[in-house]
């Protein structure tokens, strides 16, 4: 199987090497190439064939870029077209100003996503300032109104049942209640259903027309094959939707359905969904999708996702500093960390002015050499004299020094950094517990970030 | 409706897509070849099989002087059902016997295990469900509606409970009770979550050895999956060893191709194929009938 699009093109376009320009049949050589890719999606086969039609039309008449290989342009051209075709960053949802509550309907085939995409919708409305009611119209599938409850009671956001019986009813029971709850908005989850079952769609109609929705959002499983098709057009012809919700899209589908779905329906994608956590519900990028279905990877998101989890342990590291106090090791990893992003000197030259400012002191001079005799010293240290550098007494530091190939004087400095350090997250901890709450704990936690980034370090 | 009436209403739409190119013209050309792959690549079957049998059919044409789109259909039925391989053993009839039901969320694992227990108790077995799904809100009430239906008693814990403990207990209790068949529901899961795979593979291990009867784990699969499905094959199989598959929501418009992916590219069986909402609708899955019903035989 083949990772990625631009490698396929890259062995193609390697015969053609040294070639100025491309022919017609350089290209369908590559057009080939780039039917396999969406077909890999999941790409609609029929969508497939005018979208490789188009793209080609458009690469040999293009401005070919020279800065470009021939593979990188032929790329460049179908990444561009599939973006456009994606459509808008558009994940506003439109609900009517001058009525409450608002109603937001979620229809779907069985399976693909929508009581957890219900709740997750709920929770980010919830989050925006919202009072939303979840309403659990699914009255088919066993103990769904339970999950439902269950879900709702997760994120607190109340759930109506009505009788669970007739859908119909809990539809419009459900606004009577956000009524009386003074909730402004109501999420009405219905039951999975086949676009062919006539009975189950004709429920769907009953309870649109019951509940006359702002906006339908149409739940769609990343991994749905060619039949998606089928599907969003009976489902638009129906109940006809205003949006699509796609789900599952933390697996490793390539997801080609939403472009099968844009292409067929004209309804834009406004969410994705991106795990099983309530708070995994995300605003769809089309430049991110289009290279997610080509293959090519969704580097920004990989960097966000690494970004994410490296601040979520900086965090916890910021919190425990706190509790048991600022260590030796603590003071190494910091630098450890500016090593890696390059150095102090980079990390200097990249903050505008600092260079100048940083001339004009004489004695701060900057040098690397600096953090390495840190290091040095710090390693020459016990495990208990990193964990508790107090103990250090005249003749610990002797053998430090020694140890490390340093006088005792810059031992003596370094453990007065330290110190200051300390006394600083001292501070810190019983403004803590002061401020107490949530509000301190949030305070808190924003002033280790920014300590944790490494501005913390005293030199 | 019998087995083959539900099945051929449900695969219609196919088979109006492949019948169509075997009426245009009863000419076999160019145009019909590369029609041919269209067709089955549209069905999900994946570019890369579909082009393998396209090639197989058209060198099978050359060299038995197929020359009428009528005598390529039979062709294609047989080329097709090649393609699967043969269940050793049905794990649902041959008793004792333990079975473990791993997918994706949403695949339809909890509907298939509650459907199964109705029918073993129709056939009178003594069957017992295990309910390892402790993650997803409300999944243990739901197997527990469908064991009331079905008359068949649920064994299960609190959400949160560790599966692999769950399903040890329902080993336990079924080995009390002398249960015949023992059915056992766990919480859907994405192939890529590596840590949510760990513990799956927890639980089949513990289940695989404290059990004294065979044990079976049965990947369930929604029709309507694309070719990520042989990702997720593949991804479960490496991590579980499966014995083999079941398909389910065939009746929609969608053509399961991926499940003749997926099959012949693992070798695994294909147990049972759901092809309707009623109890009986999950049917014993039949190779030739089924590519038969694709394909469309004597129309």
């Amino acid at each position: 199987m083949f990772n990625s699009l631009s490698d396929r093109l890259q062995d193609t376009f390697e015969r053609l090497r040294g070639k100025g320009r491309l022919t017609e049949d350089d290209i369908n050589v590559a057009m080939r190439e780039i039917r396999m890719a969406l077909l890999e999606a999941d790409v609609n086969y029929r969508v497939v064939k005018e979208f490789v039609a188009r793209c080609k039309e458009k690469c040999l008449t293009a401005d070919v870029l020279s800065s470009l290989s021939p593979a990188q342009n032929v790329v460049k051209v179908v990444l561009d077209e599939l973006t456009v075709l994606l459509g808008s960053t558009d994940s506003r949802l439109t609900l009517a100003q001058n009525r409450t509550p608002n109603v937001i309907m979620l229809v779907g085939l069985q399976g693909s996503g929508k009581t957890t995409a219900a709740a997750k919708l709920a929770y980010l409305l919830k989050s925006q300032g919202h009072s939303p009611l979840l309403a659990a119209c699914d009255t088919h599938r066993p103990a769904a109104a339970d999950q439902l409850a269950t879900l709702g009671g997760e994120i607190g956001v109340p759930v109506f049942r009505g009788d669970g019986k007739d859908a119909v009813a809990v539809a419009s029971g459900s606004i009577q209640e956000a009524v009386d709850r003074l909730c402004d908005i109501v999420i009405v989850d219905t039951a999975g259903r086949l676009q062919i079952d006539e009975e189950m769609m004709e429920e769907a109609v009953a309870i649109k027309r019951a509940v006359r929705p702002d906006q339908i959002l149409m739940v769609v499983d990343a991994m749905t094959g060619q039949d998606i098709v089928n599907v969003v057009t009976e489902f638009a012809n129906r109940v006809d939707f205003d949006g699509v919700i796609m789900s599952k899209l933390d697996g490793d589908a390539r997801g080609g359905g939403a472009l099968s779905v844009r292409e067929v329906t004209g309804k834009p994608i406004k969410f994705v969904s991106m795990g099983e956590k309530p708070d995994s519900l995300e605003v769809f990028h089309p430049d991110r999708m289009a290279k997610r279905i080509l293959g090519m990877g969704d580097v920004v998101g990989i960097i966000e996702q690494a970004q994410k989890v490296a601040d979520e342990q900086q965090v916890a590291d910021a919190e425990r500093m706190l509790r048991e106090g600022f260590t030796m090791d603590d003071l190494l990893s910091q630098m450890q960390q500016i090593r890696k992003m390059g150095g102090l000197q980079k990390l200097m030259g990249m903050i505008p002015g600092m260079e100048r400012a940083m001339g004009q002191m004489p004695g701060a001079a900057m040098d690397d050499s600096q953090l390495t005799r840190i290091e040095a010293m710090i390693h020459s240290m016990t495990k208990e004299e990193r964990a508790r550098p107090k103990i250090i007494n005249g003749q610990r530091r002797r053998r430090i020094a020694a140890g490390s190939g340093r006088t005792v004087q810059e031992l003596n400095q370094l453990i007065k950094q330290w110190d200051e350090m300390n006394k600083m997250m001292g501070k810190m901890r019983g403004l803590a517990q002061q401020g107490g709450g949530k509000k301190g704990r949030r305070a808190m936690q924003q002033m280790m970030r920014n300590m944790g980034g490494g501005q913390g370090l005293p030199f | 409706m019998g087995f083959l009436d539900s099945l051929r209403s449900g695969l219609k739409r196919s088979r109006e897509a492949i019948n169509e190119i075997f009426y245009m013209g009863g000419e076999v050309d160019e145009d019909f070849w590369e029609d041919l792959e269209d067709t089955l690549v549209m069905g999900d079957m994946g570019a890369e099989v579909a082009m393998r049998v396209t090639d197989d059919l058209r060198d099978q044409a050359a060299r038995e002087n197929l020359t009428r789109a009528e005598q390529i259909r039979d062709a294609l039925a047989r080329r097709l059902a090649a393609e699967f391989p043969a269940a050793e053993r049905d794990p649902f009839t041959d008793l004792p016997s333990c079975v473990l039901f791993v997918g994706i969320n949403g695949a339809g694992k909890t509907t298939t295990v509650g459907k199964l227990a109705g029918r073993a108790r129709e056939a009178g077995a003594s069957c017992l469900i295990g309910g390892a799904d402790t993650f997803r809100a409300a999944a243990i009430e739901q197997l527990e509606v469908w064991g009331q239906r079905a008359g068949v008693d649920v064994v299960t814990r609190e959400r949160g409970a560790d599966p692999a403990s769950v399903c040890y207990e329902v080993v336990d209790e079924a080995e009390r009770r002398g249960s015949e068949l023992v059915l056992i529901d766990t919480a859907g899961r994405l192939h890529t979550s590596a840590d949510l795979m760990r513990e799956l593979a927890k639980v089949v291990n513990v289940t695989r050895k404290r059990s004294s009867m065979p044990v079976s784990v049965v990947l369930v699969i929604d029709a309507t999956t694309g070719q990520n499905g042989l990702n997720q094959a593949r991804e479960f199989n490496d991590a579980l060893e499966l014995d083999g598959l079941i398909v389910t929501k065939l009746d929609g418009t969608a053509k399961g191709g991926i499940a003749l992916a997926i099959s012949s590219q693992l070798g695994l069986p294909i147990y049972r194929i759901g092809v309707g909402e009623a109890l009986d609708d999950l049917q014993t899955f039949d190779a030739q009938e089924f590519c038969r019903a694709l394909v469309g035989e004597g129309m």
